[in-house]
């Protein structure tokens, strides 16, 4: 894995080396650890939601008996007894998903969510690591320490910012255009990266007030959204679902902070 | 021991921007295939882990 992206890189320094081996050994790491944690915390706190919301994304499930969500209460009537469809399953009180977790579904679901997550976290592990040796040739030290503020920033940055334009959504709930929301969330994510380098890096005060103008930028100008709310699912699910998907995103930004930190100084300090 | 250290983060501090800019283009990559592209292979794979972890999706 590391051997050939060293004969990749054209300098064959023995600096170079040890600072391309520094890099991916760290991200590698602390990427397969925090995954870990990540797809753990899916599968035990989220993949029962996702079922749930599919189950009404199908229809196998109405919350709403008929009609999407207005103004007109004798829709959502919790009641409902009779089917609006012949055959179709009305949950009557729409939260009886069960809350512990162990329906994550089948063999070959849990194992490509793992893949995922894993890529996932050693993709933001890499985009840390190349933070950590931008910040130590401007002569800032990294430990673990220092870490976990910088998983706390990638948290604030690609999670909580982006989340309050594009809230974490359930399966099945319709949305504005993807693409438009795709390149909305990686602006937002960067101009947060970028107000995070100004708060934790800047030395004078106009960076904390340039760091505040990239925080609320993408915000000013907008997320893409749709002008009303269609979603099948109850409510309730959906404010379940975003709450456990910051705290499952918390959880493993900060392992992998905390991780990547560790290991990159443990390697500047210790003999390879 | 001190020395070197003192070595070893002399060389990181000299060494090259290219391995930086490695690291960081692979994991811009890795996170564009597992959470924004849409061959559906892709999606289909990475499908709940983009919800879970919030990354638009369909």
């Amino acid at each position: 894995m590391i051997r050939p992206m060293m004969r990749a890189i054209p300098s064959r320094s023995p600096a170079t080396e040890a600072m391309t081996s520094r890099l991916f050994t760290s991200a590698l790491f602390a990427g397969l650890l925090a995954g870990l944690i990540a797809v753990l915390l899916q599968f035990f706190l989220m993949q029962s939601l996702v079922l749930e919301a599919e189950a009404y994304e199908t229809g196998a499930k109405v919350h709403f008996a008929g009609g999407v969500a207005g103004h007109d209460h004798d829709a959502h009537d919790h009641d409902a007894a009779a089917a609006p469809d012949g055959g179709v399953e009305v949950e009557a009180d729409g939260h009886a998903h069960s809350h512990a977790g162990a329906d994550g579904g089948d063999t070959a679901r849990l194992a490509k969510a793992f893949f995922a997550q894993i890529v996932i976290w050693v993709g933001y592990g890499l985009l840390m690591v190349a933070g950590f040796a931008l910040a130590e040739r401007f002569g800032h030290a990294i430990t673990a320490r220092t870490g976990l503020l910088w998983g706390i920033a990638g948290f604030v940055s690609f999670q909580l910012m982006p989340g309050l334009g594009l809230p974490p959504e359930l399966p099945g709930v319709p949305a504005a255009d993807l693409h438009a929301r795709q390149i909305w969330w990686v602006g937002c994510a960067l101009a947060s990266v970028l107000a995070m380098v100004a708060f934790g890096y800047g030395r004078k005060p106009v960076f904390i007030a340039l760091g505040v103008g990239l925080l609320i930028a993408p915000h000013l100008i907008g997320a893409p959204d749709l002008d009303g709310f269609y979603g099948m699912a109850p409510p309730g699910l959906a404010a379940e679902f975003v709450s456990r998907s910051l705290g499952v995103s918390m959880a493993a930004w900060a392992a992998l902070g905390v991780l990547a930190g560790y290991f990159w100084h443990r390697q500047n300090a210790a003999p390879m | 021991m001190t020395t070197r250290t003192q070595t070893l983060s002399q060389a990181g501090a000299q060494s090259g921007i290219l391995p930086i800019i490695g690291a960081a283009v692979l994991g811009a990559f890795l996170l564009y295939a597992a959470g924004f592209a849409e061959a559906s292979v892709l999606h289909d794979t990475a499908h709940d882990a983009r919800h879970s972890i919030a990354f638009p999706c369909h």
